[in-house]
């Protein structure tokens, strides 16, 4: 994957899936106008701030609570490109990787402040704080979500796969 | 090597004799159940994408719960595609409107002890009450198993929790996982399978045994799992489950586990977790007398069968304040049946309670029981993030249905040992 250069947007701990998908964004046909929602109780100038190639920072529990997708592909809609966190609720982490989101854990993620500038390299595991100069080392993402997540994600891993003759597949 | 329950149906599943926690692991699916917000008109859709059937038809439950209102444009559109779909790709098993999914799909006979089963909801982990393994997932990943019958899996530890003697009256399950919020944090056993033990877990119902297994996803849990035993034998045969063995799907004697927690059930006291996380339980003692707005009975942890019960016990021949809101939606039609003809329903409604319809409901701010500005209110459901039951400045207590009566009894947080 190249590597994702943006400024950081973090929240600290507990973010969860009712912040990033409230109710009512998601049940429309319009996803784009959803996204315009998330965060809005946090932060009501999150959405219209974001860029393409920012990331998004947590520290604990990153995701927590419902298994709705929209939480991590609202990010994505809004530009956000990669997730990084000191933990993941576990759905929102598959999630991520299933939109072709790059989900990183990193131990240090508190020491990173909003609106720093980041370069993630999600291959190597490594975030560096433009902004601090300080290198951060992630836990590498599992070789079966890397295929994922550089495929662009589960639909497009799928895609290649079902092409693939059965024996193949295993 | 002796293994778990959970690694035993893991196993099964991988089509190997045994697993260890962290392996990777690509296991063939069961059951898959997928709602109408998670399920035809997200992972369906994108099932169509990629252009090919449903795995297998038999095995795929779809359960309309999340937008059953008929006055809603966006809900109308939903029921429609949602039923479309359905007809379009063969679907044997479509329940409409009939209550919340994981309450639902019991009773329909579909979960049973050893059945590896996902489903496209957080709360999908309510199966491992009843002896099955069942984790949430998204809409993609759903459309993955839709695709191929398949889904990769970490094996996860065991955590086993052992809830010891004998719940006093006016405690509950729910009481047993507030306080486990309390002490562990909302991530307290991320990635594991918490699995519920002890003389205080035998002794309780599978509805309540459901319940803990609901809010393992509130403690981080991977899912939550009891052995099953006869009580969930008698219970899934009325709700015609067939070919069920619960002897085959326990712990082997021997097998380790990760870690072990003991709970003493008889010093348990009721709990509620203040605004807004599980993780602010406390003994209800600490917060006696805070004024509420409104009080709620709902949701897949909080209103079937027993929890009416248990509330119509607190209730029976007393009154809420005029001009409080009190609303029960039971979990599902047949809950609401069955506690209308025994009584429970007529009680609770006596006492002042309004029913309302079966469904999500309040739990996801929808409907009547969704908060307004500035209210407080006090929940048997499962999660009171901020904004998820009304707007930010609303304020959300959990607690059990006993508790919930008790306060709607004085408008007011109570403790319902004084009521029973």
């Amino acid at each position: 994957m190249s590597i994702i250069k943006g400024r950081a947007w973090a929240y600290g701990a507990n973010i969860d899936t009712d912040q990033l998908a409230p109710i009512g964004s998601y049940q429309g046909i319009d996803m784009a106008a959803g996204a315009k929602m998330c965060l809005r109780e946090i932060d009501p100038k999150f959405a219209a701030s974001v860029r393409e190639g920012d990331i998004f920072v947590g520290t604990d529990n990153l995701g927590i609570g419902s298994s709705r997708e929209q939480a991590p592909t609202f990010l994505k809609i809004l530009g956000i490109r990669a997730v990084v966190a000191k933990s993941f609720a576990r759905i929102f982490y598959r999630n991520c990787f299933n939109i072709g989101l790059p989900a990183l854990i990193l131990a240090d993620a508190e020491k990173i402040g909003m609106g720093h500038e980041l370069s993630v390299d999600p291959d190597a595991g490594t975030v560096h704080d433009l902004t601090t100069g300080v290198e951060f080392t992630c836990q590498p993402i599992p070789p079966h979500l890397m295929q994922i997540v550089a495929a662009g994600g589960l639909m497009p891993y799928l895609k290649e796969r079902l092409k693939a003759p059965a024996l193949d597949r295993a | 090597m002796p293994q778990t329950l959970s690694e035993k149906i893991i196993a099964k599943a991988a089509g190997r004799p045994s697993v260890e926690p962290g392996e990777i692991v690509t296991c063939a699916v069961d059951l898959a159940m997928m709602h109408d917000s998670s399920g035809p008109r997200l992972a369906g859709r994108k099932l169509d994408e990629l252009g090919v059937p449903v795995w297998d038809t038999s095995k795929l439950v779809v359960i309309t719960d999340h937008y059953i209102n008929d006055d809603v444009p966006d809900h109308q559109r939903i029921q429609k595609d949602a039923a479309a779909w359905v007809a379009s790709h063969g679907v044997k098993h479509f329940i409409k409107a009939q209550g919340i999914c994981h309450v639902v799909l019991p009773e329909a006979g579909h979960v049973k002890p050893g059945l590896f089963c996902v489903g496209a909801d957080s709360h999908s982990v309510t199966a491992g009450g009843l002896g099955a393994f069942m984790v949430g997932i998204g809409g993609t990943e759903m459309t993955g198993v839709l695709a191929t019958g398949e889904i990769w899996i970490r094996v996860p530890e065991t955590a086993r929790i052992k809830v010891t003697g004998k719940l006093q009256a006016g405690v509950a399950a729910k009481d047993v996982i507030l306080k486990l919020c309390g002490d562990f944090g909302v991530m307290g056993f991320n990635y594991q399978v918490i699995e519920y033990a002890g003389s205080a877990i035998r002794a309780m119902s599978v509805d309540e045994r459901m319940t803990l297994a609901n809010m393992a996803a509130e403690l981080g849990g991977k899912t939550g799992i009891v052995e099953p035993d006869e009580k969930t034998e008698a219970q899934l045969s009325a709700w015609g489950a067939v070919g069920i063995d619960i002897a085959a799907w326990k712990n082997d004697p021997g097998a380790t586990f990760a870690r072990t927690v003991v709970l003493d059930g008889d010093a348990l006291v009721p709990q509620v977790a203040a605004p807004s996380s599980p993780e602010n339980a406390a003994p209800v003692t600490d917060h006696l007398g805070t004024k509420l707005d409104q009080a709620y009975l709902g949701a897949c942890t909080g209103a079937k069968l027993d929890d009416l019960r248990m509330a119509a016990a607190v209730l029976k021949g007393r009154q809420i304040p005029k001009g409080f809101k009190f609303m029960v939606a039971p979990s599902s039609v047949k809950i609401r049946e069955q506690a209308a003809k025994e009584g429970t329903l007529g009680i609770i409604e006596a006492a002042g309670g309004v029913v309302l319809a079966t469904g999500c409901g309040g739990c996801i701010g929808q409907g009547a029981a969704r908060l307004e500005e500035n209210a407080v209110g006090i929940s048997s459901t499962n999660r009171n993030f901020v904004g998820r039951a009304g707007p930010r400045s609303s304020k959300l207590y959990l607690a059990s249905p006993f508790t919930v009566a008790a306060s709607a009894i004085n408008g007011a947080i109570a403790d319902p040992r004084e009521f029973l």
